[in-house]
């Protein structure tokens, strides 16, 4: 599903640049439930941005869905964040004058998907993280983890390949943590490869598969105790 | 091509983002609310100016005799100079490409009699289209034709005036009028922009006038208007040509500036239209000047308002707005607000104008208003400004990376 090969990004920093990843090689296979570790500075962050076409790399082949990702323009970007990817971020960056329901339609009204039927579609979503009855209610009438679930089902909306997730627990609870966390995994059981990228232990530690990235390099890929779980299970 | 979703989707963000909107809104509308009131005072001044100068043909030429104050070829000075029919006809052939109307005159203070009532008033004997020089206009009947110079006809075109002051409420057309013991039938009744003392005038057949009294050829004065494709200049020069050559014909010395009075509008016309001109400049620069700082004025909110956006621009980015639909989002928003306003503001100004009106007239503000075409001009003026004012930052906000966009807070 995601390929790197050799990434690499610099930032420029005045007439230095900052060398953030450092030649990167990753696999994601369709279905996985992968999570980024790394301290902040670590270019995992990055990693995501490139990954998720927010950002391009300077060198290096990155392959969405059999993709090669080159010479994007915006609007081809743009057209393929709609098609693949679901954002999920850790401020949740859902927009402040409309509805949960609006929000979780827009991915579709910019898929072209017609009024009556967005808004079928998103509350079918809103309905499956459990938030049916706050449809018309604002952000701010929500709670840190109903706006991560609002966000979570704007990511699905567009059944794409991959949900991306930038900290998504990072302003959360333990105890909301843990229902986002069941939310993802709930998602990933039903076959949608899951990118998660977080600094917690606790976080990785509920995904399949932890990759740990330390200074633009990855120093460690490995299944998780609860991936052998399953596995053993199978 | 309608796209009602794309439309529900800007008005809900202009009516979600109230104070955004009207801010902007109110930019425009102030605007356009300036420009209509200045515009529209600008024209009341011109239209002061303009109806000073209606009181006569802008174009018109008037030529008397006098006493000669110089001895030239054998004559005395203080010799009293007449015109006739000769000159009448010298004039007509001599310079016909050049007029456009001619009429000889005579004039008699005569005593007038309907029934009951009597007053003295001024008797013209003039040629048709004598009207036009007066810019006097005829409400009932008609004015003189050539028929009734062919024939003399004891025929009178009065001024409202001479009807209201004889006949009170009734209708004079049609009546007998007993002018100097003669009577005359009036065929039409005028009015004269020049008000009640040129309204007092009571027109004959210049033929009729010139047998009943004096039985000559004697002519009291020249009233004629000059062809309107000439410039002013050429119409000065046309007038001293003229004054010129009936100095020659009556023997008058050519520096005797008192022998023949010459009155040319164009002179004085000239020095109003150069002030017209003038005010127009100041007009234009005046609502130039206006349009310009609501241009400057949404320009600025727009910037304010892509970048206070940005964030919500990254987020629909992220989710897949392409940057066409954020460029289109944003500028239609623009011209929605723009468009709104700007015509708010047209219909407060236009309001103003139209209350205020009347009051303002004793500051030689006569009928302000603006023209529909030129309001029209500057709504669009305003719409493109706020297109071109949107679509800058909003390029500009669409060609950050989501990414960055998203950070900012």
């Amino acid at each position: 599903m995601i390929r790197i090969e050799n990434l690499h990004k610099s930032y420029p920093i005045g007439k230095d640049s900052l060398h953030v990843l450092k030649g990167l090689n990753l696999h994601i296979k369709e279905g996985e439930f992968v999570s980024i570790m790394g301290s902040s500075g670590s270019g995992k962050s990055t990693l995501l941005n490139i990954v998720g076409l927010l950002d391009t790399h300077d060198e290096g082949k990155y392959y969405l869905n059999g993709q090669l990702i080159e010479n994007l323009n915006e609007k081809k970007a743009a057209v393929l964040r709609n098609k693949f990817l679901g954002f999920v971020f850790q401020s949740f960056n859902l927009i402040s004058y409309k509805t949960a329901l609006e929000n979780v339609a827009l991915p579709l009204y910019y898929k072209g998907v017609a009024r009556k039927e967005r808004l079928e579609i998103a509350l079918e979503y809103l309905d499956k993280v459990g938030l049916k009855e706050w449809a018309n209610h604002l952000p701010n009438e929500l709670s840190g983890g109903q706006k991560q679930r609002v966000a979570i089902a704007r990511a699905l909306v567009t059944k794409p390949k991959v949900v991306l997730a930038d900290e998504p627990t990072g302003a959360l609870d333990s105890t909301t943590t843990d229902s986002v966390m069941d939310l993802l995994k709930e998602i990933n059981d039903e076959g949608m490869t899951v990118f998660v990228i977080t600094h917690e232990e606790e976080v990785a530690a509920q995904t399949n598969r932890v990759v740990r990235l330390k200074d633009g390099v990855i120093i460690s890929d490995e299944l998780t105790q609860v991936e052998t779980k399953t596995a053993k299970a199978i | 091509m309608f796209d009602l979703d794309r439309w529900r989707e800007i008005f809900q963000s202009i009516s979600k983002n109230k104070l955004r909107s009207i801010l902007s809104g109110f930019t425009v509308a102030f605007a356009i609310l300036l420009f209509t009131l200045l515009f529209g005072i600008g024209n009341g001044l011109q239209n002061t100016f303009k109806n000073e100068f209606a009181k006569d043909a802008i174009n018109s030429i008037y030529i008397w005799p006098n006493s000669t104050t110089k001895a030239y070829k054998g004559h005395q000075i203080g010799r009293r100079i007449q015109f006739t029919n000769d000159d009448f006809n010298f004039l007509k052939e001599k310079y016909s490409d050049k007029i456009q109307m001619i009429s000889p005159r005579l004039q008699r203070s005569v005593k007038v009699v309907y029934k009951t009532e009597e007053d003295n008033y001024t008797l013209r004997g003039v040629y048709p289209k004598y009207d036009i020089l007066e810019s006097a206009e005829v409400t009932e009947g008609r004015f003189l034709n050539i028929r009734d110079i062919k024939e003399k006809s004891k025929v009178v075109v009065i001024g409202r005036m001479v009807e209201k002051d004889l006949f009170g409420q009734i209708s004079a057309y049609g009546k007998q009028l007993n002018i100097g013991g003669i009577m005359y039938k009036v065929i039409g009744v005028f009015s004269d922009p020049g008000g009640d003392g040129d309204e007092r005038f009571i027109y004959t057949p210049f033929s009729t006038m010139q047998q009943i009294y004096g039985n000559n050829d004697h002519v009291d004065e020249f009233g004629m208007t000059y062809n309107p494709e000439l410039s002013i200049d050429e119409a000065i020069a046309f007038s001293s040509q003229m004054h010129r050559e009936l100095k020659k014909k009556h023997e008058i010395d050519p520096n005797d500036q008192r022998g023949i009075r010459v009155h040319n509008y164009a002179s004085e016309n000239k020095e109003v239209t150069g002030m017209m001109v003038g005010l127009s400049i100041l007009i234009l620069i005046i609502g130039f000047g206006t349009l310009i700082a609501g241009v400057v004025g949404i320009s600025n909110i727009m910037v304010y308002i892509v970048k206070e956006r940005t964030k919500e621009l990254g987020i629909r980015k992220a989710i897949g707005a392409t940057p066409g639909a954020i460029v289109s989002m944003i500028m239609l928003e623009a011209i929605l607000i723009t468009a709104i306003s700007g015509y708010f503001g047209l219909i407060l100004g236009v309001g103003i104008l139209e209350v205020t009106g009347p009051s303002l007239e004793k500051y030689f503000i006569l009928n302000p208003g603006v023209s529909t075409p030129v309001v029209v001009g500057a709504t669009i003026t305003l719409i493109l400004a706020g297109m071109i004012a949107g679509y800058l930052p909003a390029k500009r906000a669409a060609q950050i990376k989501p990414i960055v966009a998203l950070r900012a807070d």
